[in-house]
């Protein structure tokens, strides 16, 4: 049993007033927010080892590249990889994808064929049409059912020894469904095709076992797990990451240099040119400590709680309806109420102190099916309440009234 | 009136309200009863560039004088253009032209607006500004 009250605690800004309403944070699935505990190892960062990595022979230097080395290797550990080197940091999972799509275009020729899940991000939906506008590959989509679930058939009769690719969320932003990524990887795996699997979504509420899913890539941002924005990780098959060719050019990406020639680096950091965000992986791997010391069983376990308690009262509110309703889905609720635009319930949720996501979730891929212009998206998190749900409502009604 | 004078008479309707859900209140029963374009006008031409909620504007002269008419799929976006459409609507094309828009400061309505709103109510202005410009030059010829 998680001690909510307690948990809270850890969290500054939730005391905070909005609008002079106490916040109600339901905005999860944009951004996590972070506890002290992860503040302290920033500001611990700047005020005592602020250094640059893998190259000063000063003191400084070498605490911040055993910091930073040790966060890759708790990223490692988290996610069950074989090796520290599989793990990428990255600025989070929109650089992982680019970085994976620019690899593959020296891998994939005209008439090879990649496939997206029809819930994607936008993020994960770009940097393929941009791959296969480059290469002449086709993209195809996998359709997805009314309830947000992906139409597993027709995968099956997607795949065929022309995928080279697969992508597909864990876990989608919009809908909250999780996907069946296991049998995504192991049917893809049998036409030869890799597979990569966009975690952003999923790693708040869930630990992926890259070696167990089989899976070729992995990746998630450190901001939706209680860590600091503009941070990731990408996780790869050692031998995936060795036929991938470098994305970008510079410093520590390069083992010797000479105007004629040079040689790459080793993993991983041929694929990390350039100082990275040195604090934001250690607080990543701090961010990871946080959560492993609440439990992701448990936090699991309450989300559900929420989750089912927040669908059964907001489907009390006459006139709303839920779109995403997998049997199989995460503490993410995207409702309209008819009548009314969804700009206009989250102006005045914002109002009342209740932070929620409108429009499309930059997923209109979605939007577009269910024919609506966006959706109001509530997404719980492990320090939220029964008590903040039933604010919420209170919220919706009082928009309701205001607006219809 | 003049536009000045009716921009002075909604800053004194603003400032009536203590606290934002009465005026949003306020801007929900504006945009209510906002003057409606007509069906055919509701093109892709006519929508407006940078809102996040749909707005289409149409304009008309009619005895040199320049007629909006409006619409949007959310509410609040219908308020704030029905301020703006009583503001310079029915004004001759110079004198939209030449009139400041310093009242929506002044309402407060800005500040009070998410980002991409607040993006959405200049390019709105910008919109109007823009057929008065193209109405002026009609006249002019």
């Amino acid at each position: 049993m998680l001690d909510i009250k307690k948990i809270r605690e850890d969290f500054p800004i939730l005391k905070r007033q909005v609008n002079g309403k106490p916040l109600a944070y339901l905005d999860n699935a944009a951004t996590s927010q972070t506890p002290q505990q992860v503040i302290d190892v920033i500001v611990d960062y700047y005020q005592n080892y602020n250094a640059n990595i893998h190259r000063g022979v000063h003191t400084l230097s070498q605490e911040a590249t055993d910091k930073y080395e040790q966060a890759r290797i708790k990223i490692q550990k988290h996610f069950n990889a074989a090796k520290p080197y599989e793990i990428i940091f990255t600025s989070g999972t929109t650089h992982s994808i680019n970085l994976v799509a620019n690899g593959f275009a020296s891998l994939i020729k005209k008439g090879d064929e990649v496939l997206v899940s029809a819930m994607e991000h936008h993020s994960n939906i770009v940097p393929w049409q941009m791959l296969c506008e480059r290469t002449g590959a086709v993209l195809k989509v996998i359709p997805m059912n009314l309830e947000g679930e992906l139409r597993m058939d027709v995968y099956e009769e997607l795949l065929n020894d022309k995928t080279k690719l697969v992508f597909c969320n864990h876990i989608s932003n919009a809908l909250g469904t999780i996907n069946p990524v296991d049998e995504i990887i192991k049917k893809a795996h049998i036409v030869g095709a890799a597979v990569l699997i966009d975690g952003a979504q999923a790693a708040p509420h869930l630990v992926a076992d890259v070696q167990a899913l089989d899976v070729d890539f992995y990746t998630c941002s450190a901001h939706k797990i209680c860590g600091p924005t503009g941070e990731g990780m990408l996780y790869g098959k050692e031998e995936w990451l060795n036929k991938l060719p470098p994305y970008q050019g510079g410093g520590e990406m390069i083992a010797e240099v000479t105007f004629e020639k040079t040689t790459y680096a080793d993993l991983p950091h041929k694929f990390e040119a350039g100082t990275p965000n040195i604090c934001g992986g250690i607080a990543f791997g701090a961010a990871l400590d946080y959560m492993n010391s609440i439990g992701f069983d448990d936090i699991a376990k309450y989300e559900h709680e929420l989750l089912k308690y927040a669908t059964e009262e907001l489907q009390k509110i006459e006139g709303l309806k839920i779109y995403g309703t997998a049997k199989n889905k995460t503490s993410v609720i995207s409702f309209n109420i008819e009548g009314i635009h969804p700009y206009d319930i989250g102006s005045i949720l914002d109002k009342l102190g209740i932070a929620v996501r409108t429009g499309h979730h930059c997923a209109q891929p979605i939007m577009d099916f269910y024919k609506i212009p966006g959706t109001v998206r509530a997404s719980f998190a492990f320090y939220n309440t029964k008590e903040e749900v039933d604010v919420l409502v209170a919220g919706v009604l009082k928009a309701n009234s205001m607006l219809l | 009136m003049e536009i000045k004078e009716i921009q002075e008479e909604i800053i004194d309707e603003f400032s009536m309200f203590d606290d934002w859900m009465q005026r949003y209140e306020y801007m929900i029963d504006l945009g209510k009863s906002l003057p409606l374009i007509n069906e055919e006008f509701k093109t892709e031409d006519n929508i407006i560039k940078g809102c996040q909620s749909k707005v289409w504007v149409h304009a008309e002269l009619e005895d040199n004088k320049l007629v909006f008419t409006a619409d949007s799929d959310a509410i609040i976006t219908k308020g704030i253009i029905a301020i703006l459409i009583r503001a310079f609507s029915n004004q001759k094309p110079q004198d939209i032209l030449d009139a400041d828009t310093q009242f929506i400061d002044e309402i407060g309505l800005k500040e009070h607006l998410s980002p991409t709103r607040a993006n959405g109510l200049v390019s709105m202005i910008k919109q109007l500004k823009l057929y008065a410009v193209a109405y002026q030059t009609q006249i002019e010829d």
